[in-house]
């Protein structure tokens, strides 16, 4: 019973969704922290730096161990996201004529669903502009030698590129804050929801949970949402 | 008073139901909710017509049987209150209410705004009970020591009256906070505590059974929560059920 328990019951599904969900809150940071680069002054030293890193993320052993398990953990949210969902809508097969969920609760935590939808339709797209250019020999006729004497591939170049483009680069940079919109609210509730979901509940480190939860949500995505912008208004034109 | 009314109508489990206007006039601010729908049976029954089947018992808020979704929310606008608590006075001169059943596949409809909430009894009976040697030199319960803290949190889950608006009340349709209040209840007291892996996976087992939706932790549950069952049992629940499962 017990086994079974921890992978069927309704609880194991809550369990799998917030550790997953709160690996990727820290893989958020990790990737930040890589794309601040991107804010460096145009220069050489710049490109450089951007693209030896781009290249570790991509080659290093533990790091490629971690970025399956981030893949893994994308999937699984979303798959087990969308197991819940309608499993949920099945639970209530005739609705009410009048419902008001606003009174009650808010906003984000009843539509995780939709918003985690925005943000999966975000991530395909995303990887698709950069991670698969880097991985399927998309970047191959790009090679060039570093400074440090290390033969990298200029994701850096199609990355300014892309958000400095005179026709979408602006677009583009609309489409990101959108969808670091939809991040912002989903962790909105994710965060906090997380702890929640494994048990983690105390009156005196509530408060702190969630204001965490708010702060992540709010800085994390803004953050991120900053760079492509600062790259078309700001960057120096390459 | 003058009201509208808009009020679900279902002959029997089978039939399909339709929403029916009613209009009733003098009722005073100081009638609870039930009073209200009491002058309207009486109206329609004084006219050959059937009256509206409601779930009601003590309307002292205590028992847990009076059900209503009022105006999209279960027990009607008020806080902390069950719908026979509920004051006409919560309402004003012409306003139009809706009256529903509390809405999931495990609350089946059997007529008009009663619903059939035996998944609750069956949760209860899965595992929501101790088990005492009653041979005849049973021990005192007050013989085992119970610090206040436990006892309190125990006795405030144990306040849960199973009426079902946690259920109505959620987007899910999950029933986690009354399973969690009746796992609680007895997990925090030393006598509840040697049953409590098997309580726990059983409980949950058969709320997976019942068709119950999955808690997504809106919040909703405890804000309707008549008795201000707190999400603090959710999380207990969450916690109880992990360590049972891995052992």
């Amino acid at each position: 019973m017990a086994k079974s328990a921890l992978l069927k019951s309704s609880l194991a599904k809550k369990y799998w969704m917030a550790f997953t969900g709160l690996f990727l809150c820290l893989f958020l940071v990790g990737h930040l922290f890589g794309n601040l680069q991107l804010l460096l002054p145009v220069s050489e030293m710049a490109k450089d730096q951007f693209n030896e890193y781009a290249l570790f993320m991509t080659t290093n052993p533990a790091v490629k161990v971690l970025s399956y398990v981030t893949y893994i953990s994308i999937i699984f949210h979303a798959i087990d996201g969308l197991l819940l969902t309608i499993h949920n809508r099945k639970a209530r097969p005739q609705g009410y004529v009048n419902f008001k969920p606003s009174t009650n609760s808010k906003w984000s935590s009843r539509n995780m669903g939709i918003l985690g939808t925005v943000i999966l339709a975000f991530i395909v797209i995303h990887m698709s502009m950069f991670w698969a250019e880097m991985k399927f020999g998309g970047l191959d006729d790009t090679l060039y030698t570093t400074a440090n004497g290390e033969e990298v591939k200029d994701l850096y170049t199609l990355t300014i590129k892309t958000f400095q483009d005179a026709q979408y680069g602006l677009l583009w940079a609309i489409a990101y804050g959108v969808a670091m919109l939809a991040i912002g609210f989903h962790l909105s509730h994710g965060f906090a929801s997380g702890f929640q979901s494994l048990g983690v509940n105390h009156p005196k480190y509530n408060g702190f949970i969630r204001k965490t939860g708010y702060a992540f949500a709010v800085l994390v995505p803004l953050a991120f949402a900053v760079i492509p912008f600062y790259i078309h208004f700001v960057l120096e034109k390459i | 008073m003058n009201l509208t009314l808009k009020i679900w109508r279902q002959k029997n489990a089978e039939a399909k139901g339709k929403m029916t206007t009613y209009q009733v006039s003098d009722i005073s601010t100081d009638m609870s909710f039930l009073e209200m729908m009491d002058v309207l049976n009486e109206q329609l029954i004084a006219k050959g017509e059937e009256p509206v089947a409601f779930d009601h018992d003590c309307r002292e808020g205590i028992c847990g049987s009076c059900n209503l979704q009022i105006n999209g929310e279960p027990h009607g606008p008020d806080r902390g209150v069950t719908t026979c608590q509920l004051h006409m006075r919560k309402f004003k001169d012409g306003d139009t209410i809706v009256i529903e059943p509390f809405r999931a596949k495990a609350f089946p409809v059997i007529k008009d705004l009663v619903v059939d909430r035996t998944s609750f009894d069956r949760i209860q009976q899965a595992g929501g009970y101790i088990s005492v040697n009653t041979s005849g030199n049973t021990q005192d319960a007050n013989s085992i020591p119970v610090d206040k803290e436990s006892a309190d949190m125990s006795f405030y889950a144990a306040t849960c009256i199973g009426c079902g608006a946690c259920v109505a009340a959620c987007k899910n349709a999950s029933a986690m906070l009354f399973t969690s209040a009746k796992v609680s209840q007895f997990s925090l007291l030393p006598q509840g505590e040697v049953e409590a892996d098997r309580r726990v996976l059983a409980m949950v087992e058969q709320m997976d059974k019942e068709g119950f939706g999955n808690c997504t932790n809106t919040g909703a549950c405890e804000i309707e929560c008549p008795k201000g069952i707190s999400l603090e049992n959710i999380a207990r629940m969450n916690r109880d059920y992990l360590k049972a499962s891995v052992k």
